[in-house]
């Protein structure tokens, strides 16, 4: 169990700089989610925890040990790969207590100790197998046992539930967080999938373009996001964002016009004509009633009746605009449609997409 | 119509596949039987009185036992744990090690394998032999077999080794293994499958290579079986077939047995890597 520091790392692949000089601290037993489009430096970045990157710049510490140079194996580390990599020409068994091999654990014991992790993760009767011959599931969870049967100070996880079919991610995903916590090890996990993030992390690490964008707990960074970037990237469906012109004390868009008086500090500064990004969730919007006051008007696109809930698009000025419905019947009077919605939930991003804050 | 169509079809595609079967299957017919005659010629027939005196003759040609049993096994199994090793080691390294330029260098020793054991070069590598001392020793027909196939075993075991995940070795390094523990523990038997190939592939090669022993070598007591087959040729040049085939059926037995063990223990695979 251990912190995980980066100080200013910087890893260049020939011209191409994979991650740009970032720096973070993972406390002790706190589950970190990296998330990110592809190519963004997360895989890059937990290569690097784990030694199998050598960072062009910067130190790498786990607890109070500089291990920038160190090898994989001198770090205590148990990692899941993407495609499990468990080897092929062992039983079930012997991959789960290879890392108690190589640290010369005796046969009796490791083998005893694999027996143990593998009943924890309900793959004990699979232990004679190889791993050609277990599901796609099975073997994910022989190699989280793999993983932790040497009681590392960290665990590394490189998008484990990827291969899995959707009903397997959700079950994986709530077993592997029940035993994060069970354990009390310091975690990180790369993934693409927000909705991982979201469920998973103590703390979300978002990345693009090799730089952490923001760091924080997932609600937060749900709530406040501080770019467009990330408010695009969160949430499902993704919040909508709309591009309008402050002026006179308004938002101007080619089909309508709100009234911009509740963010005066936000705005404080901002000149008239700027352009800028309104942004909302699609949960905070409503089908508009002639009682609302704040409406973006607009023509049906496409309305998607998912059981608890409809997904209701309107073409908005050039943009489409999705709502999250939230009732049992999909709605069917969406004649000279229009969405409503709270100003409080509005979030404002300048044009170069950072988030505009009070005062 | 139809029926009868498809039933002519088939048996006319059964004639000529067997035809076909035929050409190639009479010469291992008759190398299986004419053995057993005590006058057999280059029909194939079955003997009138099986008999197994042919064999009591070569047995009784102490050289050509000796060239068979010793010599060929010698030059066969030097060469075949030599070059299965070294291709091994190179390949892996061109697989893995962040060399500018490694395909270039594994298409390029394709291309100079076919040159180093064709007769063309045999009088450089004459020289070359003779001046390093080796003329006349095991070592040298081993070197020249070795030089001559290894780019090609390197180009093979390279595919298997690039169909391996690298995360293969990934985790076993992140459990704690160290680089050589990895590369015993989890890239070597991975590979195996591809040792296998390019290790019966070399003992083929060096079994039945004639060229290279016979202008190596000097004294009898180093030939192998390739070269010693001629001491059952008549002082006019005409192979005496009777000993020449029971010979050869004993010459071919290792090869087989090489095989049916390898496929028996491993199986045999032109691919690498495994679906896990």
């Amino acid at each position: 169990m251990a912190k995980v520091t980066f100080r200013s790392i910087t890893k260049q692949f020939g011209s191409f700089t994979a991650v740009d000089d970032v720096s973070f601290e993972i406390e002790d037993g706190e589950f970190v989610c990296l998330l990110g489009p592809s190519g963004c430096g997360k895989t890059t970045t937990l290569r690097m925890i784990a030694g199998l990157e050598q960072p062009t710049e910067g130190r790498i510490l786990i607890g109070d040990s500089d291990v920038t140079d160190a090898k994989p194996k001198e770090r205590d580390i148990g990692m899941v790969f993407q495609d499990y990599a468990l080897f092929p020409h062992m039983t079930i068994a012997e991959n789960i207590a290879y890392p108690l091999k190589v640290r010369s654990v005796n046969k009796h014991d490791r083998h005893e100790r694999a027996a143990e992790v593998a009943k924890s993760l309900q793959i004990d009767q699979l232990l004679e197998r190889r791993p050609g011959q277990i599901s796609g599931g099975q073997q994910q969870r022989a190699s989280v046992a793999r993983a932790v049967v040497h009681k590392p100070r960290v665990y590394l996880f490189d998008e484990p539930l990827s291969n899995l079919d959707a009903k397997l991610r959700l079950e994986a995903r709530s077993y592997l967080k029940h035993l994060q916590r069970e354990l009390g090890v310091t975690s990180v996990y790369v993934t693409h999938d927000q909705a991982e993030a979201m469920a998973m992390a103590d703390r979300v690490a978002v990345m693009n373009h090799g730089k952490i964008v923001q760091f924080g707990p997932p609600l937060e960074v749900y709530r406040r996001p501080g770019t467009t970037f990330v408010a695009n990237f969160l949430g499902s469906p993704p919040m909508n964002l709309l591009p309008v012109t402050y002026s006179n004390g308004a938002f101007e868009a080619a089909d309508f016009s709100l009234d911009a008086a509740p963010f005066g500090k936000e705005l404080r500064g901002v000149a008239n004509g700027t352009q800028l990004t309104l942004g909302i969730r699609p949960e905070h919007l409503r089908l508009s009633t002639d009682a609302d006051h704040w409406v973006l008007p607009g023509a049906v696109y496409a309305v998607e009746p998912l059981g608890p809930e409809s997904l209701v698009t309107l073409r908005v000025a050039d943009a489409l605009v999705t709502a999250r419905l939230f009732s049992d019947e999909p709605p069917t009077q969406l004649d000279g449609a229009g969405f409503g919605f709270d100003p409080a939930n509005i979030h404002l991003f300048a044009a170069d997409g950072e988030r505009l804050t009070r005062g | 119509m139809n029926v009868v169509r498809h039933v002519l079809g088939r048996v006319g595609f059964y004639v000529v596949s067997s035809l076909f079967a035929a050409i190639f299957a009479l010469p291992l017919l008759w190398l299986v039987v004419a053995p057993f005659s005590t006058k057999a010629n280059l029909s194939v027939s079955l003997p009138e009185q099986w008999s197994l005196s042919n064999f009591a003759r070569v047995f009784a040609n102490s050289f050509a036992v000796r060239a068979l049993f010793q010599n060929s096994v010698i030059q066969a199994v030097g060469t075949m744990v030599l070059v299965t090793l070294l291709a091994t080691l190179a390949a892996y390294a061109l697989s893995r090690a962040p060399i500018r330029g490694r395909d270039t260098i594994s298409y390029g020793l394709v291309l100079f394998s076919s040159i180093v054991t064709g007769t063309a070069a045999m009088v450089p590598i004459f020289l070359l032999i003779f001046r390093m001392g080796l003329i006349d020793t095991h070592l040298g027909v081993i070197l020249v077999f070795t030089g001559g196939l290894l780019p090609a075993a390197v180009f093979i075991m390279r595919d298997f080794v690039d169909s391996i995940p690298r995360s293969y070795e990934e985790s076993a390094l992140v459990s704690g293994a160290s680089h050589w523990g990895m590369f015993r523990d989890i890239a070597l038997p991975i590979v195996r499958p591809g040792m296998m190939v390019v290790g019966v592939w070399t003992f083929v090669n060096v079994w039945g290579g004639f060229l290279v022993p016979f202008i190596l070598l000097r004294s009898p007591g180093k030939m192998p079986a390739s070269v010693a087959i001629y001491s059952f040729y008549t002082e006019g040049g005409t192979p005496i077939i009777t000993l020449t085939t029971a010979y050869a059926l004993l010459y071919t037995l290792p090869v087989l047995a090489l095989y049916l063990f390898v496929n028996w223990k491993y199986g045999f695979r032109f691919f690498g890597g495994i679906k896990s």
